[in-house]
């Protein structure tokens, strides 16, 4: 249900943050975390998954497998 | 700040004069900045020129806008704005290198209350720094809330300092009316093409209205949004330049057309600047060998486009947290850790002192120049020939030939002495070069001048440089760059003259170290 961001591909340029519809990503330790119970991959929201669209660096904001995909209510 | 102390003392001094203090400037704080002037903005020659009063009252000072400015005044970058919102195939984000001097790099990113903090600082201990800039190291209105917190707070602890940005373009048209409000008098948008099938070349991608568009539609709404929004900021008064990077058989001859497009919408200055493409950069151009283009083949371009509109070939491509006088970089003394420990007060006064006194000093030189071309009126009105200056960053010769970083190239005739750029001659991130001879570097990058003005030089390089055709001229030691490079050039042409040697053609020469050619690849 949720993306992470590959913290060693991670430049901290922080275009994702504003663009994330549901506030989930913020800065730690100098890099990009995103809070997987906030992250909805941008279902209902956009087409594509908002912080995949806007990252520099290809790769970078991936599927986190620990975790379902998100289902829309 | 002591070191503004120091200046400002002294202009107060009777009988102190004007190179005198700016000699302890420079000492004080190992940089040179003495006098001395040029030809103003860029393309236009000889101060003031054919602009227009308010707009020359607008560039006179700015040493982006101005090629006269740049050897006095100083600009700085803060690094506030991280985030892009395209991809360039020239940039590579990943990539900060403390040697490595580009657009699109930055050590340190600073929030828009440390910006403003050091800002003050590098203000007080600069006095010649009139110009505070955005340009990324992403893009400046894709971080539009820090953009503008930036200058909100600079324009209300340094009214006097010119603020401008650099932009991609993509959100522009959104911004303007934020630009105008904070007095932003000057922006820089670069456009590469205005053919998106060219585009498609250099730009994989933009992120524009919460999606990703790529290829020939990305190109197509950049093109658009840059269209819209050079013509929104020149109805609205704001002095546009235009950065071009320029991709030998991709954009180079399009480049042209660019020239026609963004000068018809009202752009002030267009600045063509060389590719930088290196494997170790990471671009997808340093990854594929997209080369950069020679010396000659950027400034046929230039000249080319000179016709048309008023062309900068004085940028050197810096960083986005560059501090100082365009040739030079100090942010390293600027750091946030170092900012922090400064006591700053910031000295309204004093700097507009300072500036006057660079004032004089510019018109001094001026004047120079012009009564050296008025007593070559008339001879060899045909022949011209490039000379390299070793220089500080002033306008006078004031660099020991091994010491100087770069050469600043003039173009000498019986009409002028017209600034036509400048070469790296530091080894840039090893740039391929690294055991190599360093005078061979500076050789292969002043191959195409008959001279080079130094302020010292030995007589082993001496001998060399002889050897490789270029002579070095060593007696106008801190003397004024145009005037010294007339003087020379009429003793050259009364050589022609009398039959002493025939004037010959030189050949081409390298832009800049690091560079990606053929010829470097074979080597």
């Amino acid at each position: 249900m949720a993306y992470k961001i590959v913290t060693s591909q991670c430049t901290a340029c922080s275009a994702c943050e504003p663009e994330c519809p549901n506030n989930a990503i913020r800065e730690k330790d100098g890099t990009f975390i995103i809070k997987p119970e906030k992250c909805t991959e941008c279902i209902g929201y956009f087409d594509e998954p908002q912080c995949v669209a806007v990252c520099p660096v290809d790769d970078t904001c991936i599927i986190d497998g620990v975790y379902p995909r998100y289902q829309a209510a | 700040m002591q070191q503004q102390e120091v200046g400002i003392d002294s202009i107060k001094k009777p009988g102190s004069s004007m190179d005198d203090v700016m000699q302890q400037m420079a000492e004080h704080k190992g940089c040179g900045t003495s006098g001395g002037s040029g030809k103003a903005s860029c393309g236009s020659s000889g101060g003031q020129g054919d602009l227009a009063p308010d707009i020359w009252e607008k560039v006179k000072n700015h040493p982006c806008y101005s090629e006269e400015a740049h050897h006095h005044y100083a600009r700085m970058h803060v690094a506030v704005a991280p985030a892009c919102n395209i991809q360039c195939n020239y940039c590579n984000r990943k990539y900060d290198c403390a040697n490595e001097s580009r657009p699109g790099v930055v050590s340190e990113k600073l929030t828009p209350e440390v910006a403003a903090k050091k800002v003050l600082a590098v203000a007080s201990t600069i006095p010649q720094m009139t110009v505070l800039g955005i340009a990324g190291p992403g893009d400046s209105l894709a971080n539009p809330a820090k953009t503008f917190k930036t200058f909100e707070l600079i324009s209300q602890v340094a009214p006097d300092i010119k603020l401008c940005l650099s932009t991609n373009g993509l959100a522009l048209p959104d911004h303007v009316q934020e630009i105008k409000k904070y007095n932003v008098d000057h922006v820089t948008v670069t456009i590469n093409m205005v053919d998106p099938e060219v585009g498609a070349k250099i730009y994989p991608w933009i992120y524009y209205k919460n999606k990703r568009y790529t290829g020939v539609e990305a190109a197509r709404i950049l093109h658009e949004r840059q269209m819209l929004g050079l013509e929104m900021l020149t109805a609205e008064k704001i002095l546009v330049k235009v950065n071009s990077v320029m991709i030998p058989g991709i954009n180079d001859d399009h480049l042209v057309e660019v020239n026609k497009a963004v000068k018809s919408r009202g752009a002030f200055l267009h600045n063509i600047m060389p590719l930088i493409s290196a494997p170790e950069h990471g671009t997808v151009f340093g990854l594929n060998g997209q080369r950069g283009p020679t010396a000659q083949e950027l400034k046929a371009l230039q000249d080319k486009c000179e016709g048309e509109m008023n062309m900068m070939r004085h940028c050197r491509q810096c960083r986005a947290d560059a501090v100082g006088l365009l040739g030079e970089d100090r942010s390293a003394e600027f750091t946030v850790d170092k900012i922090m420990e400064m006591e700053v007060s910031y000295d309204l006064e004093g700097r507009k002192k300072y500036q006057d006194a660079v004032e004089a000093e510019r018109q001094k030189e001026s004047d120079a120049k012009h009564a050296e071309l008025a007593e070559m009126a008339g001879e060899f009105a045909a022949v011209k020939v490039l000379v390299a200056i070793a220089t500080k960053g002033s306008g006078r010769i004031n660099e020991h030939f091994g010491h100087a970083k770069e050469f600043q190239i003039f173009e000498l005739s019986t009409q002028s002495a017209k600034f036509v750029g400048h070469r790296r001659v530091d080894l840039y991130c090893q740039g391929g070069y690294g055991d190599e001879d360093s005078l061979a570097t500076v050789i292969r990058a002043i191959n195409d001048c008959h001279a080079v003005f130094v302020a010292k030089i030995g007589g082993c390089p001496k001998a060399d440089l002889k050897k490789a055709g270029i002579e070095a001229v060593d007696e106008y030691a801190n003397e004024f760059i145009e005037q010294s490079a007339l003087r020379w050039f009429k003793d050259y042409l009364g050589k022609i003259k009398s039959g002493e040697f025939v004037h010959e053609a030189r050949g081409d020469a390298q832009i800049r170290q690091g560079a990606y050619t053929p010829e470097s690849a074979a080597a």
